[in-house]
This record gives C-alpha cells, sequence and structure tokens, in this order.
C-alpha cells in the first residue's frame, strides 16, 4: 500500500466517517427489516459533500457492519437482519433461549471479522482473476449455481427429506408470485399491481421467523416459558467465543476463503455464499445431527461466510465496472460522479483509490469489534425481558419493518399471512429454512432457466456444454443422487422395523 | 439595542415583503406554492440504475432549492408498472412526485396495465439516454452492416439482450430490424432484469449482441471489453464521438432513446407544478447537476410541462406502432 492512501485513510476525517458510519451499519442491520442497501442509499446524500476516497470508505463500512449487525435480531428475536443471517438463525436463536446469546454473538462478531479480512486480502490478491472467472458466468452457469444453493437447504435441514422438499417447494411456489422476468406475464396477482413486484424477501422472513415464533409463544402457558435466568458475564463469554474460534480454526479458514469465492460470482452474492458454507460445514461435522438444534459450528462458518462475500462482490464492480448488487451499482455511481470509471485501468490509473477501497475493508472490520461488541453487551438484555412484553414489542418492530421496506401495506398482509404459515408448518414438523431458500433463490433459478432455454431454443444438452456449467450441473446432478438416494435409504429402514405396528393400526 | 434590531428586522421583512411582492407582479402565473413538510419522490426502478442515480441527484438539489427534504422511495417491480401505477394514484397535493420513465408510453401496449401517460402530470424532462449497438471484443462483426447481414442470412442464429421483454431496448432492436426490412426477431431477444446483467452475459457470451444505452456501456466500450458498432442516435455522444450513428449509416434513418421525466399524480394543480417546473430548471441548469451529467455521460437535457407532455404524447404514439410492428401489442 502506498503512502499517501495510508495518509488518507488514516486522516482524522477518514476515520471519523469509518467510524460513524460503523455505529450507523451497526444500528440499521440491527433493525429488524432494514437492510444494508436501504443503509447505503440513504448515505447517498452525504457522499456528494465528501472526497471520493471517504465516500467509499463510508459505504465499504455502512455494508460491512450492517451484515454482521443482521444476526443480531436473529440471534435475539428470530429474525434474521439479512437473507444472509437465516442460514444459521435457528441455530443461533436456539443457543440465545439457552442463555448463550453472547457467546453466539461474540463467536459471530469474531467469525465476521476474520471472514471480511479474508476477503479483502484475497480481493487485494486475485481480484483481476477472480473477476475474469466470474466474468465466464452466464446464466447457464449461474442456474446450476443457483440449484446447488437449494440443494443445500434440503442437506442441512433436520427434518425429513420428503418434508424439508415439500417446505422447499412452498418457497419456490411464493417466488412464483408477480410478474415473471423472462415473458413479463403476471402470476397470482389477481390483476393487484401491489403484487406485480412479487413477495418481497423481507416481509416473508420476518412472517416466516419471527410471528411464528410470537404465534407459538402466544400459546405456551406462562408458567412453561422457559426463563433465561442465567446471562453470561462478558469475559465468560470472550472465553468461550475464543474456545469455539478455536476449536473451528479450519471451518473458518474455510468458509472465510469460498464465501469470497462465491460472492464475488455475479447473482450469488452473501446468501448463497452463507448457505452453502452452512452446508459443507454440516456435511464434513463429526456432528452432523446437531446443527439446527442449537449448535455453534454452523454459526461460526455462516458469519464467516457471509462477511467475506461482501468483499468478493467487489470483484467484477472494481474490475469491469459492472455491478454486482446494488450496492456496489450505488458505489460505482460515486466513483464515476468524480471522474473515476471503475475497470482494468483503475489499477494503473487510480491505484490510491483501489488501496484505500482495501485498507477501508481491513480497518472497518476491525473497527465493527468495538462497534458489535457494545451492541452485544447493550441488545443482550433483551433476553431477561419477560416473554409476555417482548413479544408484542417484536410484532409492532416486524410490522414498522416490514412496511419500511417496501412502503406498502402488502408487505403487512405478507407478514400476517406467512406468520400463519409458519406457525402451521413448524407445528407439523415441515422446517422453515427451505421455504426462505426457495424464496431467495426461486427468481434466479426460475430467470437463469428461463434464458437459457429462450437462448438454446429448448436443447438441454445446452446446459452442460460450456465448461463450468458442466462441472457445476455434474456436481449438482451427484448432490441430488445422493438426496435420493438418502431417502430411499432411509425409507427402507424405516418400514422394516416399523411394519408391525403399520399392520396394527 | 432592542428596539434598534426589531426595527432593522421590520425594515428588512417590509424590504422583503415588498420585493416578494414586486415578485409576484412579475409573474401572472403565481408559482409561488411552497411545499411546507417532506416530499415523496417516487423512483419505479431499482437502487443504483440510471433513473434511480438521475432521481436522488436531482432530489438533492431540490432539497436545497426548496428548503425541505425530499425521500426517494423506490417502488420496483412488473417492469416498472408499480412504481407507475404508485406515483399516478398517489394525492395530487404536491407532496407526492416521482420519476415516469419511457415505459409508461410502452406497457399499456403490450398489456400489463391501463395506466397511460395520460394518468400522469407532466412537470418536466431531465433526462435522454440513447441505445447503442454492442458486441463482445472477439466478435466477428466489425460493423453494424455485418452484424444485419448476418441476422438476413441467418435469421434466429444470433441472440440479443439488455432488459426485460418488450422493454424500451427490446424495441430498439426489434424495430431497427424492422426498419431495415429484416424480421423483427432475426436476432432473437433474451430478457435480463436490466442493462448490467446484460452486459455480464454478452461478456460471458451467453448472448451475441447487447442494446442498452450507450452510456451504461462507456466504460467496458473505452477499456476495450467491448465493441459499440453504434449508436442510435443522430447526434454523437460527448465522450465516444467515434461511434457510428444510424441516422448515418442505416438506409432507414433508425433511432431509439430513452427519457426521464419529473410527473406528478393526475390532476395535479398548476401552481404546484409550475413551482416545481421552476425550481427543477434551476436545478438542472446548475454546476452540480452539469457535473452529474458529465460524470454520467448524458448530456444535460431540459423540457418544460408542455414540451414534456408532447414527447410523451409522441413517444407513446411511436412506440405504440412498433409495438404492434414487432407483434408485441395486446
Amino acid at each position: 500500500m502506498s503512502i499517501s492512501s495510508l495518509i488518507a485513510l488514516f486522516s482524522p476525517a477518514s476515520l471519523a466517517v469509518i467510524a460513524a458510519c460503523t455505529l450507523y451499519g451497526t444500528f440499521i442491520g440491527a433493525m429488524p427489516g432494514l437492510t444494508a442497501t436501504m443503509a447505503v442509499a440513504l448515505l447517498v446524500p452525504f457522499t456528494y459533500f465528501m472526497d471520493p476516497m471517504i465516500a467509499i470508505s463510508a459505504i465499504v463500512a455502512t455494508t460491512t457492519t450492517a451484515i454482521f449487525a443482521g444476526d443480531v435480531p436473529g440471534t435475539l428475536m428470530r429474525i434474521p437482519g439479512t437473507p444472509a443471517s437465516a442460514a444459521y438463525v435457528e441455530d443461533a436463536y436456539r443457543l440465545s433461549r439457552a442463555g448463550r446469546s453472547r457467546s453466539t454473538l461474540m463467536t459471530s462478531l469474531f467469525a465476521a471479522c476474520i471472514g471480511g479480512l479474508v476477503g479483502v486480502a484475497l480481493l487485494a490478491l486475485i481480484a483481476p482473476q477472480l473477476a475474469r472467472v466470474a466474468m465466464q458466468f452466464s446464466s447457464f452457469e449461474t442456474f446450476w449455481l443457483a440449484c446447488l444453493g437449494l440443494s443445500c437447504a434440503v442437506l442441512t435441514s433436520n427434518g425429513s427429506v420428503a418434508k424439508s422438499f415439500a417446505s422447499l417447494f412452498i418457497g419456490l411456489f411464493i417466488a412464483t408470485i408477480g410478474i415473471g422476468v423472462a415473458v413479463g406475464y403476471p402470476r397470482f396477482t389477481f390483476g393487484y399491481y401491489e403484487l406485480f413486484a412479487g413477495i418481497s424477501f423481507i416481509p416473508a422472513i420476518i412472517g416466516l421467523f419471527a410471528l411464528s415464533e410470537i404465534l407459538r409463544s402466544v400459546q405456551t402457558r406462562r408458567s412453561e416459558q422457559p426463563t433465561v435466568a442465567t446471562q453470561e458475564s462478558f469475559s465468560q463469554a470472550l472465553r468461550e467465543a475464543a474456545d469455539t474460534l478455536r476449536g473451528f480454526k479450519r471451518n473458518i479458514a474455510r468458509s472465510s476463503i469460498l464465501g469470497t469465492l462465491i460472492g464475488a460470482l455475479p447473482g450469488a452474492g452473501a446468501d448463497i455464499a452463507a448457505w452453502i458454507c452452512y452446508a459443507i460445514s454440516r456435511r464434513f461435522s463429526s456432528h452432523p445431527e446437531r446443527y439446527g438444534t442449537g449448535y455453534i459450528e454452523g454459526v461460526a462458518d455462516g458469519g464467516a461466510a457471509n462477511n467475506a462475500a461482501i468483499g468478493g462482490a467487489w470483484t467484477p464492480a472494481l474490475v469491469f465496472g459492472i455491478p454486482g448488487d446494488s450496492v456496489t451499482a450505488i458505489a460505482i455511481g460515486i466513483l464515476l460522479l468524480n471522474g473515476m470509471s471503475p475497470g482494468p485501468q483503475i489499477f494503473t490509473q487510480s491505484p490510491e483509490l483501489v488501496h484505500t477501497l482495501y485498507g477501508a475493508f481491513a480497518l472497518s472490520n476491525l473497527a465493527m469489534l468495538p462497534a458489535g461488541l457494545l451492541v452485544i453487551m447493550a441488545s443482550s438484555h433483551i433476553v431477561r425481558i419477560p416473554r409476555r412484553i417482548l413479544m408484542p414489542i417484536v410484532l409492532l418492530f416486524s410490522l414498522v419493518g416490514a412496511y419500511a421496506i417496501t412502503n406498502s401495506v402488502v408487505a403487512i398482509w405478507t407478514v400476517l399471512a406467512l406468520g400463519a404459515l409458519g406457525y402451521v408448518m413448524e407445528a407439523n414438523g415441515f422446517p422453515l429454512a427451505p421455504t426462505i431458500l426457495g424464496i431467495v433463490l426461486g427468481g434466479i433459478v426460475e430467470d437463469n432457466f428461463m434464458t437459457s432455454m429462450l437462448k438454446a431454443q429448448g436443447d438441454l444438452l445446452a446446459f452442460f456444454e460450456r465448461p463450468w456449467a458442466a462441472a457445476l450441473g455434474i456436481l449438482t446432478l451427484l448432490v441430488w443422487a445422493l438426496l435420493l438416494w438418502r431417502a430411499a435409504r432411509d425409507a427402507l429402514r424405516r418400514r422394516s422395523p416399523a411394519s408391525p405396528k403399520e399392520s396394527h393400526s | 439595542m432592542v428596539r434598534a434590531t426589531s426595527t432593522t428586522m421590520m425594515t428588512a421583512a417590509l424590504a422583503l415583503w415588498t420585493s416578494l411582492a414586486a415578485a409576484q407582479a412579475n409573474e401572472p402565473e403565481a408559482c409561488s406554492w411552497q411545499p411546507e413538510r417532506a416530499v415523496t419522490f417516487i423512483v419505479p426502478w431499482g437502487t443504483g440504475g440510471g433513473t434511480d442515480a438521475n432521481s436522488r441527484r436531482l432530489a438533492s438539489l431540490l432539497e436545497e432549492e426548496m428548503g425541505v427534504p425530499f425521500n426517494v422511495v423506490n417502488r420496483t417491480g412488473g417492469n416498472g408498472v408499480v412504481g407507475h401505477t404508485m406515483l399516478a394514484r398517489s394525492q395530487p397535493d404536491g407532496y407526492t412526485i416521482g420519476a415516469a420513465t419511457v415505459e409508461i408510453d410502452t406497457m399499456h401496449w403490450i398489456g400489463l396495465t391501463p395506466l397511460t401517460y395520460k394518468d400522469i402530470t407532466p412537470i418536466a424532462l431531465i433526462d435522454r439516454t440513447s441505445a447503442a449497438v454492442l458486441v463482445n471484443q472477439d466478435s466477428p462483426y466489425e460493423s453494424l452492416e455485418a452484424l444485419l447481414d448476418e441476422a438476413r442470412q441467418n435469421p434466429g442464429e444470433l441472440t440479443a439482450s439488455g432488459t426485460a421483454q418488450g422493454g424500451i431496448w427490446h424495441l430498439a432492436l426489434a424495430g431497427m430490424l424492422k426498419a431495415e426490412g429484416l424480421a423483427p426477431d432475426a436476432i432473437r431477444w433474451i430478457p435480463s432484469q436490466g442493462a448490467a446483467p446484460a452486459l455480464k452475459e454478452l461478456m460471458a457470451g451467453g448472448v451475441d449482441v447487447a442494446t442498452p444505452a450507450l452510456s451504461e456501456a462507456r466504460n467496458l466500450v473505452e477499456q476495450g471489453e467491448l465493441k459499440a458498432l453504434a449508436y442510435m442516435s443522430d447526434t454523437p455522444m460527448e465522450q465516444m464521438p467515434k461511434v457510428p450513428l444510424t441516422s448515418d449509416i442505416l438506409d432507414s434513418g433508425w433511432t431509439m432513446g430513452a427519457f426521464v421525466t419529473v410527473s406528478g399524480p393526475k390532476g395535479l394543480p398548476d401552481e404546484i407544478a409550475c413551482a416545481y417546473e421552476q425550481a427543477i430548471d434551476d436545478a438542472v441548469h446548475s454546476k452540480a447537476w452539469a457535473e452529474f451529467k458529465r460524470s454520467r455521460g448524458t448530456p444535460v437535457v431540459f423540457e418544460g410541462r408542455q414540451e414534456t407532455a408532447q414527447t410523451l404524447a409522441e413517444a407513446d404514439r411511436q412506440l405504440g406502432e412498433v409495438i404492434k410492428a414487432i407483434g408485441l401489442a395486446q
């Protein structure tokens, strides 16, 4: 890193902005329903008055912390702040109910910090090469990648394979509501234009996870409600989190690297990164049966992966000026406004900008530690509030948050309808995570499938013609074969000892 | 002391009042409406896109101009139907305005919505961009003629992308093919969610051609990743004057562009529309706006209420013809 960019980065103005944006990102991310994208969009008017280097640092600091802070409402109230936190929300929430909210959040904070640092290190080392690979991804490759992501939902859930599939398809159905991307035809909208946009993700996640939990807590009698009597002390939680990190060193390293690589692929991002890393973590864990029941290993993996993916997502934006998501799109706009055009030349023409970007990433990941610890210590008192007082407040926040994201009353109906659906599903043993993943990835899968079919004019073999597509396709088919084999084995095993019972009834 | 201050203030207030009265007397139309609380600015497209960038920059300038906050709200989805409908259905009290784009003249023709430009009150036109014909750097086609020849000889072999089915850049391509005597689908359209995903597809070799706005691909063309075969306009782009113009090289002289207007709901009172028109006029002719436009590679344009209404009506008629000609009309 050049001296001038170091000086720029450590100037009082730059440090103040990074500190302010770290707190701001933590706040927005921790509010249920407010997303990282929204936080950055609200920043835009302020960036007009900033030096471009400082503006970029502000965006980087905000997104980095907002993605971590999304874990806070997820862990404490079962409302994942971002889709990226949804992969491991069940584990984190159960740990928190068991009185371990602080150590869980600290684990996810430290994992996020390490993931973020690995992400920026990889960005600095191999951004141009990584971007070249990412630009090989057409609709065929993206389709297979999204399919692989979908399979993760079934791979990681604890329910029966059949019920996981059912849950996944409920999510995929919900994703078809609205105008189809490929042919532009409205589906299941009943002529109601507000539904043209489809079911937004944040209201859906709030309904499925938060409202269903509220409904369930209404049902349990007060005496039966578990109260969290003991709260870990700061040092106790810190020690525990450090132990967890030490125990799962290899997990965090694996998920950080994989998270960055997946984040760099167009259309994938932090969401798919967290899910795939969580699934891989479970596959190679020595305790796969404990996933989803309040086990810390998956939290460490997912937490590292989604923050690593943020760094990865900057590769196509930086190297080709093609935004990977709306956050990088806003950032590109700011760069253009200041006469800098992202592209291969930016590395030679404005190296100070690239270095500032890397520096800002590293710095904000470190600044996130104190800010995160502060939020954890302050917010973890929530678990001691009696449930009969906490739950109505959570409901209020959920509805306001859902409304804020779309400015539409439809969002509130979505929360209510999906809350009821989530309650019924959980009461009957259907896992919720696959539904969420179905909603997130349904549109991507469909869009890329239709696009590919239009390109190939219906020739299915075209899905295996390009090298990356063939590799991902075969991998996906292998995973599916494994799932089918496991389902068949389960069915057979269940039938033999259970047959006398069946004849009895 | 106190007395002196209050006298000074009185005098100042009186002077201000007389000057205001004089100003009002000079302008018979009385564009003196002032928002007293925050204004909502609806954007029917996503964060990070061209319409969004224009709207956010304008909103921040209007804030300075009018002294109240302008909250930009992205109401996306349904190929723009949702946001445009929200805008048209809001209260015409001046506290909700928004960006209405060229799509308001296309989506009713393809049967997405009954909404037309008659359901909004145009205030000003603030952005114009024209389409480009782009191919990958290693593409065998060096000119638009070569590309069209290939499409003429092997119709349906080549694919193109840029936006959704029936979106403005689809019409740009299909309309050009039709105008040049080819079948409108001689180059097959592959729908995408916008210009950025389409450019990604083009670079990944997923499609052969892309026809988004030239300004959106400027970077990639300058870096040599993509080749710009033509610019669908009759005036060259300031930053890229070497790109051939379709008005010169095509027999039909085909051009196609998109625009962004600032509009209010139907029935917006004249004095409110007029006040916004003036404020936008000032904002668009500021130095900050000129800088912003230069960064995006698009010219500073401004049309007032009357002109914008004419532009909308004219575009509606022309685009309707194109949509019917290429068989997308419902």
